[in-house]
């Protein structure tokens, strides 16, 4: 961590120049964050996918740069994962997408991917390249509280956001990793891995609360929602949604062409979460 | 730094759901370790269920025909469910069972480990789940009808390569659904903490039965130790209770596949380099991405492209040497042995024979080695007929 990225008063958290807080600083707005594979079925379609979400009314789009073995995947994104990388997807050519993207926009970009890929570029030039696209965060699903010390240094170097994930298992977990959390916190709704679930049981308004009990960093709730029911129903206990299978799957299906069908997918789920009442 | 550490290896690389679950693992463990009934129980039933000890035995026509150490073979093949396998599993049935589990899943590759789960399972009255790579399969067939027989429901793996790491994949997406009532039961020293710990501590009981018994025989300690690595559960047991003893060579065979100039390897120390993945940090088989590689061997138990975090660990200072074998040179070996002591041992096996067969005219017949037979080879025939060009059908 740089020393000017240090906060001064607190002496603690850093204060990172990224686009992060900007997505959750409307009042009473609740973000919609769609997540889509880079290089499925090719670079250009992902280009041409994440702006027409963004014109939808997409307020952050994860792009998941793709790994072998996905561990915290269901089905829909592995597919969509060995799909990309047997296109030749790399590393180096997610970040080529998001220059491209970047010609269009400077909306909020949060990347995906596990830690592998990550060490393997190495730390400080794969951030260095995250700052230099604007790149805002990441989230690596296997890299818990306790690894954190892994990537934290030169993400915040480089203003990266790691982003946190809280799981319905984390219990008494919530708070230590919620005190330390920067961006927004990732609340997992379901126990597993990703994918569409028909229903979620999990109490989402109780981790919330236990997570707002300690930080006021923003709660976007991910995993298994498909639906713009399931997406205002966890907006609604929450600052947003995530959703990556249901997306990725309108993919699968149509390929190239997918791109309205995603950007209607999109205007559903953020008209839906946008109906919410004031005040939730 | 976090726990589990082998130098820069080890660490827990895992998805925060399963987190909490690791620390109840570990807690629970380390009661069992201090606990007098809980050491009698699974004494009890290595000695009485598995048929411990195993017995060292001195391969005297081979000691001949290759001129030079005392060749001795520790016999892990002779333990019930003919691997090493069944040490590790009694140990963490025993844990899981503990902890309140009804439910054992696992990954196998060769299916020694599932076979090992599914008995433990049986005996101990729990629900089995056995992942299995599809290629695995259909190459090791045998062992997916003893699963079924012993009551364990096979899955076979269709994503990826559909081997080995496949498996653990699927294996552990199960275990992050089903937290609550399932233990994994990971069959080798890898994963993350404190599976590296815990499988070396339950197949250490092979190094420790093996040094006394060499000094028992031969009145002082061998000059070298060989065993054959996948994830290296039977090498970690082999090799640690002789870690301190500076003077003992300590050998890990890799399945070089068809040579590690080829893309047909499983050689991770030769070929691989450091990542993180499979919850630990440790060496693997990858490309320049840290996308990871396909791996091949004969083996289906050494088809994995990495190596535990202790083996990482051994082979950075020094203490350890880490050698490939091929396809070739196995599959001779398993012959060599059966020809030569009438023991069909496990084409994983074979790769620490392979090794002896090349060593041991380098030592004088003062010296002794001892080689971890860590699996019987009656699953094999069928792949070293085909290997060989015999077709055994009628």
């Amino acid at each position: 961590m740089t020393e000017q990225n240090t906060d001064i008063k607190t002496g603690a958290r850093p204060v990172l120049h990224n686009k992060l807080p900007q997505v959750f600083s409307t009042p009473n707005h609740k973000a919609f964050i769609p997540f889509i594979t880079a290089g499925d079925p090719t670079p250009e379609d992902t280009v041409s996918f994440i702006l027409k979400m963004f014109d939808a009314g997409a307020d952050l789009v994860e792009i998941g740069i793709p790994f072998s073995d996905p561990t915290a995947e269901g089905v829909v994104i592995q597919e969509a994962s060995l799909r990309a990388l047997k296109g030749g997807m790399t590393t180096d050519k997610a970040f080529e997408i998001v220059e491209k993207v970047r010609e269009k926009t400077d909306k909020p970009l949060v990347f995906m991917t596990y830690i592998n890929p990550v060490f393997h570029y190495g730390y400080d030039a794969f951030f260095a390249r995250c700052e230099k696209l604007g790149i805002d965060g990441i989230v690596v699903p296997d890299v818990p509280f306790e690894e954190r010390e892994e990537v934290l240094g030169p993400a915040n170097a480089h203003n990266v956001s790691l982003i946190s994930m809280i799981s319905p298992t984390s219990e008494s977990r919530i708070q230590s990793i919620a005190r330390e959390a920067e961006g927004y916190i990732y609340v997992v709704s379901s126990m597993g891995v990703t994918g569409m679930r028909g229903q979620i049981t999990t109490d989402i308004g109780a981790m919330v609360r236990s997570i707002r009990a300690v930080t006021d960093v923003p709660c976007a709730v991910g995993f298994g929602i498909s639906s713009p029911e399931q997406a205002a129903k966890m907006a609604a206990v929450s600052d947003g949604a995530i959703v990556g299978s249901a997306v990725v799957n309108i993919i699968a299906k149509y390929g190239s062409g997918a791109g309205d069908k995603v950007a209607d997918f999109v205007r559903s789920m953020k008209a839906a979460i946008a109906a919410l009442p004031a005040g939730n | 730094m976090s726990k589990g550490r082998y130098g820069i290896y080890g660490g827990q690389y895992i998805s925060e759901t399963l987190m909490n679950e690791l620390y109840r693992l570990e807690e629970c463990y380390e009661e069992c370790k201090k606990d007098p009934e809980f050491r009698a129980e699974l004494h009890r039933l290595l000695c009485e269920y598995a048929g411990r000890p195993s017995m060292l035995y001195y391969a005297e026509k081979m000691t001949k025909d290759l001129g030079g150490a005392k060749i001795y073979l520790k016999r892990e093949d002779l333990n019930h469910t003919g691997a090493h396998k069944i040490n590790n599993c009694l140990g963490q049935a025993l844990v899981a069972k503990r902890m309140g589990k009804t439910r054992l899943i696992a990954e196998t590759g060769a299916g020694q480990h599932g076979v090992a789960t599914a008995t433990v399972a049986a005996l101990l009255g729990m629900e089995c789940e056995v992942y299995m790579g599809k290629v695995d399969t259909d190459r090791q067939a045998l062992n997916v009808y003893r699963m079924e027989l012993l009551g364990a429901k096979v899955t076979p793996v269709m994503t990826g390569t559909q081997t080995l790491k496949d498996a653990i994949n699927e294996a552990m997406r199960d275990w992050s659904c089903r937290v609550q009532d399932t233990h994994y039961m990971i069959g080798s020293v890898m994963g993350p903490h404190p599976f590296p710990m815990m499988v070396r501590d339950f197949q250490s009981v092979i190094s420790k039965e093996a040094r006394r018994q060499i000094l028992e025989k031969e009145g002082r300690l061998p000059t070298a130790v060989v065993a054959c690595v996948g994830g290296g559960s039977n090498a970690m047991g082999m090799f640690y209770n002789f870690i301190p003893d500076k003077d003992v060579e300590l050998i890990g065979c890799e399945a070089a596949g068809k040579g590690v100039d080829t893309a047909l390897t499983a050689a991770t120390v030769a070929t691989g380099s450091v990542g993180i993945f499979h919850g630990m940090k440790s060496m693997f088989c990858q490309d320049e991405y840290g996308q990871i590689a396909p791996v091949y061997s004969i083996s289906a138990g050494l088809d994995y492209p990495g190596i535990g975090p202790e083996h990482a660990w051994l082979h950075d200072t020094g203490r350890a040497t880490y050698v490939p074998i091929t396809d070739d040179e196995a599959v001779d070996a398993f012959e060599y042995l059966a020809r030569t002591e009438g023991i069909i041992c496990a084409v994983e096996s074979a790769h620490a024979i392979a090794e002896v067969r090349k060593i041991a005219k380098n030592y004088s017949p003062d010296q002794s080695i001892i080689v971890c037979l860590s699996g019987r080879g009656d699953k094999d025939v069928a792949a070293i007929a085909r290997y060989r060009g015999v077709d055994l059908r009628d």
